[in-house]
């Protein structure tokens, strides 16, 4: 991410037609980046960018629905931003979109596994493609692109695919065009069996807390979630792996054709839960169904959100 | 100070092996990436380096918990109801039996329980199954060597080293830790051969407390918080800007080594079912949720104010100016957004209300 000083210069201009700004701020130790909600010039200067800015700030629009905001977005936040606008769950008229390029970020739990505890980290700094990280006396130097988030890795949008403002020069990643993860083949090379036995031990973990659910910028019903019903009563209040899975399923099943893939539901798990195995899964059968990908033009309809009395890869007449 | 004795690092698994005779046995071990409290095995690894992900609450306030079953059964026609079957409820109560050692809490997770310990066990209310729970538990602690960014025990009236809560307290020093009994029934576990009198270690352990207290710097003086939240119980929009980035979710309490609220609800199936009691999540919509729809706590903002608040604030003012918060700092390394408590309350108590 570059153009931190074109950014401010551009929040400066903007601010006085809005209610807010939301961007990024360091948080409270060298590690983590903080969502900073920009109200005065002031708070202008606390803004950072970089591989640390994991946030999809997307997920705070449907909130402020009825305030003016500008909201930064990498180029998968800005995939939600359309998927958002698709659904008409925000008003374009209410947002200024200030787009970025993207070089990947962090995902701390793959930064865990290479140094252990991250807990007493008193520094990280990026050095082209290397992240030095410092422990007390201790340094560590990684090579950045062995800690990036999954998505990063073969990621084809790392320019916001739609914006107001475009902050520095638009980078090219051609290269990665139809790369599916390599988590997911890996996957389903496993026998059902494995399969199951793997998912059974992983839910036996989840501790209900609805992170995965509340950080995605596509679950809108938030407060009115269906898994909350007592009438009907989908999931009972019992936390085990039955009701952990059935939870997963309603997530993935309301995402049919409207995840963005911006690994969010999975960063913000607790419990480290590898919740986007099941996202991508659910992602390649709508490709596959309706040759459709969510977050990417405004102007289509989300698969599911429109009828067709016959869909071109379903053939129903033959059932 | 008691006597302390030696506990090598390498008969630890035998020592917990002994437990497992009489004891269910709680330990830190890896799964997949995070760390969680589950029952000791045979020959089962630990993890005694990272800090857990979850608290061990669990152990004295489980997620869920049955407090009776119920089977609804319909009786032989009746001659005093004119030959009418009569509908009849058997149930059974639940009423927790185990007794359970939890080795390798750090301190701060141990305190947990006493902070609810004075709400659920009082003159005036008694809670069974808790109360059973927690006599039935013993805690084995390890000292903290290596405190996190995220750490602040020493903010609220913890330590590295402090034992309460604990009934052994372990200090690690080379190739093994230093064990203090801190109650009777920690010293009467220290009387197994594993623990052994002759290797003194007790300055290297005073010398791993003393670089742990260093390293977590200046405590935060928390002192004049209970006021100062107090006085911003209206002010929405201190409240509004503290919560902006929260997104509401339940990882801040259910990690939370001190919270202590509960749903408790039925859960049935055909003609049979349970009633069973699980964490509740202040920071969730249906926490306060009214049976007419009203929602006293509808905003996130309302809802942070409350976790905050009664923690340093109403908690402190109930209960002899403790503070409901055992400075683990679960609720800011696991928070998706990276929201800080100690930032919050800070902020509380710097806050300067131009209006006055
Ligand atoms: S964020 Fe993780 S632990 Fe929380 S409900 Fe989702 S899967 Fe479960
Ligand atoms: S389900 Fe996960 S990956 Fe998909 S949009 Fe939601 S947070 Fe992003
Ligand atoms: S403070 Fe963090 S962990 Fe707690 S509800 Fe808010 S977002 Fe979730
Ligand atoms: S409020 Fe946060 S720091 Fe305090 S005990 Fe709970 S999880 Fe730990």
């Amino acid at each position: 991410m570059k153009g931190l000083e074109e950014l401010k210069d551009k929040i400066h201009e903007i601010l006085p037609d809005l209610d807010l700004v939301i961007g990024w701020e360091q948080g409270y130790d060298g590690l983590h980046a903080t969502p900073l909600f920009i109200k005065t010039p002031e708070d202008v200067d606390r803004l950072i960018i970089g591989p640390l800015c994991v946030h999809n700030l997307a997920t705070y629009l449907p909130g402020l629905k009825d305030k003016k905001v500008g909201v930064i977005v990498k180029g998968c936040d800005s995939r939600a931003v359309i998927e958002l606008l698709q659904e008409k769950l925000i008003n374009k008229d209410n947002v200024v979109i200030l787009g970025l390029t993207c070089d990947g970020v962090i995902n701390l739990t793959k930064l865990g596994r290479k140094i252990g505890s991250l807990g007493a980290v008193d520094d990280v700094k990026v050095e082209g493609e290397k992240l030095n990280v410092v422990i007390g006396d201790q340094q560590h130097n990684i090579a950045f692109s062995e800690v990036k988030q999954d998505k990063c890795e073969n990621c084809i949008y790392p320019n916001a695919l739609v914006f107001d403002h475009f902050i520095g020069e638009p980078v090219d990643r051609v290269e990665n065009v139809g790369a599916e993860h390599q988590s997911l083949s890996d996957f389903e090379g496993k026998s059902f069996d494995q399969r199951f036995a793997f998912w059974k031990h992983e839910m036996s973990r989840c501790i209900r807390c609805h992170a995965c659910r509340n950080a995605c910028p596509m679950c809108v019903c938030r407060d009115h979630c269906v898994a909350m019903t007592r009438n009907p009563h989908w999931l009972s209040q019992e936390n085990n792996v039955a009701e952990n899975w059935m939870f997963q399923m309603i997530h993935v099943m309301h995402l049919t054709g409207r995840c963005v893939e911006c690994g969010e539901c999975e960063r913000a798990c607790p419990m480290d839960i590898p919740l986007m195995l099941l996202r991508r899964q659910m992602n390649r059968g709508v490709r596959e169904v309706f040759d459709y990908e969510a977050g990417i033009d405004a102007q289509n309809r989300p698969p599911l959100l429109t009828f067709k009395v016959e869909e071109d890869n379903i053939s129903e007449r033959e059932w | 100070m008691s006597q302390q004795k030696f506990l090598a690092s390498q008969s630890i698994g035998s020592f917990l092996e002994t437990l497992l005779r009489e004891h269910r046995v709680l330990v830190p071990l890896c799964e997949g990436d995070s760390v969680v409290f589950r029952p000791f095995r045979k020959g089962g690894g630990l993890e005694l380096t990272r800090m857990p992900t979850t608290s061990p609450k669990e152990a004295t306030f489980p997620r869920v918990e049955t407090l009776m079953s119920f089977t609804q059964k319909v009786s032989a026609p009746q001659e005093e109801d004119g030959g009418k079957e009569r509908p009849e409820i058997e149930l059974t109560e639940h009423l927790p039996q185990d007794s359970t050692v939890v080795f390798g809490s750090r301190p701060c997770g141990a305190k947990g329980k006493t902070i609810f310990s004075r709400v659920y066990d009082t003159e005036a209310v008694k809670d069974p199954y808790f109360i059973a729970r927690r006599d039935n538990t013993l805690f084995i602690s390890i000292a903290c060597s290596a405190p996190e960014t995220t750490c602040f025990c020493t903010s609220v009236g913890g330590g590295p080293a402090d034992s309460t809560g604990s009934d052994i307290l372990l200090i690690p020093v080379t190739d093994g830790f230093m064990a203090e009994a801190v109650t009777e029934a920690g010293a009467k576990l220290m009387e197994s051969a594993f623990f052994d009198a002759g290797t003194q270690k007790a300055e290297e352990a005073q010398a791993v407390v003393e670089r742990a207290e260093t390293k977590l710097g200046q405590a935060q003086d928390f002192s004049n918080a209970r006021e100062k939240l107090l006085k911003l119980f209206d002010n929405e929009s201190f409240w509004e800007e503290m919560s902006a980035k929260c997104i509401s979710c339940g990882t801040c309490t259910y990690l939370c080594p001190t919270c202590y609220c509960f749903n408790i609800t039925d859960e049935t199936a055909g003609n049979t079912g349970k009633r069973v009691r699980t964490w509740d999540n202040c920071m969730d919509y249906l926490f306060t949720l009214e049976a007419s729809t009203h929602n006293p706590r509808s905003s996130k903002a309302k809802r942070l104010k409350n976790r905050v608040g009664h923690k340093f604030s109403y908690y402190p003012s109930l209960h002899e100016e403790h503070i409901a918060c055992c400075g683990c700092g679960r609720c800011i390394k696991s928070c998706p957004a990276a929201v800080d408590i100690r930032q919050i309350v800070k902020s509380a108590q710097e806050y300067e209300d131009v209006n006055i």
